[in-house]
């Protein structure tokens, strides 16, 4: 071993990494506010979109019998209940701001919310 | 190859199973399964300065499907693959610039496991937004790398102080 751990060039790598992260998250959490729309998509679709200061209880099946619960409640969003193997997206907090995500990963499903009026304007048109 | 060098190979290997074991009690808050810490990344850096690049990469490789194929599912494959293939050979990059002490090199390396585990995110579910956990990936990786790092350092100073392998690399 003998020489030191860390070089001056480890050093100036860890600073530009850590600058990167620093950077894109002062990015999200200024771009961070109350979201208004839920928004539940399989693979890639979307499966429903609905508000999020409306209370619902939304049963995700699909035709490979793969299932998923999610509830509104408050304009918190949580997974109540899946089939998938690990049970993550059951086990995961419940979200409320704009951007946030719950990921099934098994079963490809990501439930979001997004806050700004373009978006849901965008979708709702579909 | 040699029998010593055999031999550290399986030491490595189950080196790699424990810490995977570990690795999958350690709860991370991000809300994608699949995604590691990398602390076997510990083996691979090990491996590549006790023996080689070579070796280093057919350790990555031997430990990504063993482990995968004990405690993970065919989604934590991905992850495992995406990142430690990437992972891997960062360091070995890293390492040949040679600009960087081992301890750089494993951070660059545990950076580099994270955002391969991020792609693939977006890539499986199919939607951009995992981006926003990258940042603290980056974090994660950073912090596990340099941990990683300094044992690997310790590891791979007493493996040659006690001539385990004759090696032929610096
Ligand atoms: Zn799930």
């Amino acid at each position: 071993m003998g020489n030191k751990m860390l070089k001056r060039n480890d050093m100036i790598m860890m600073g530009i990494v850590l600058l990167i992260a620093l950077i894109s998250l002062g990015f999200f959490f200024l771009n961070k506010k109350e979201g208004s729309a839920v928004i539940i998509t399989v693979d890639g679709e979307i499966y429903q979109q609905t508000e999020l200061d409306q209370n619902n209880t939304i049963k995700i099946k699909q035709d490979n019998g793969d299932y998923n619960e999610v509830i509104i409640e408050d304009g918190y969003v949580w997974m109540t209940d899946a089939d998938c193997p690990d049970k993550l997206c059951v086990k995961h907090n419940k979200i409320h701001y704009d951007h946030e995500t719950i990921v099934c990963l098994p079963h490809k499903v990501v439930v979001e919310i997004v806050g700004g009026e373009e978006n849901t304007v965008d979708i709702i048109a579909k | 190859m040699k029998t010593k060098k055999i031999t550290i190979f399986g030491v490595l290997i189950a080196l790699a199973f424990i810490l995977s074991y570990i690795e999958s009690l350690i709860p991370i808050p991000i809300p994608v399964p699949g995604i590691k810490l990398g602390l076997a990344n510990l083996v691979v850096i090990t491996g590549l300065y006790v023996m080689g690049e070579k070796e280093a990469f057919v350790l990555s490789l031997i430990r990504i499907l063993l482990v995968s194929f004990t405690f993970g599912s065919p989604s934590t494959l991905l992850f495992s693959f995406a990142g430690g293939i990437l992972s891997c050979f960062c360091m070995i990059l890293m390492k040949q610039i040679g600009k960087f002490s081992l301890t750089g090199v494993s951070i660059a390396g545990g950076v580099a496991h994270n955002i391969g585990q991020v792609f693939i995110a977006i890539l499986v579910v199919n939607n951009i937004l995992m981006i926003y956990y990258l940042p603290f990936l980056l974090i994660s990786g950073l912090v596990t790398g340099l941990v990683i790092g300094m044992v690997g350092a310790l590891i791979v100073g007493s493996v040659k102080k006690y001539h385990l392998v004759t090696g032929n690399n610096n």
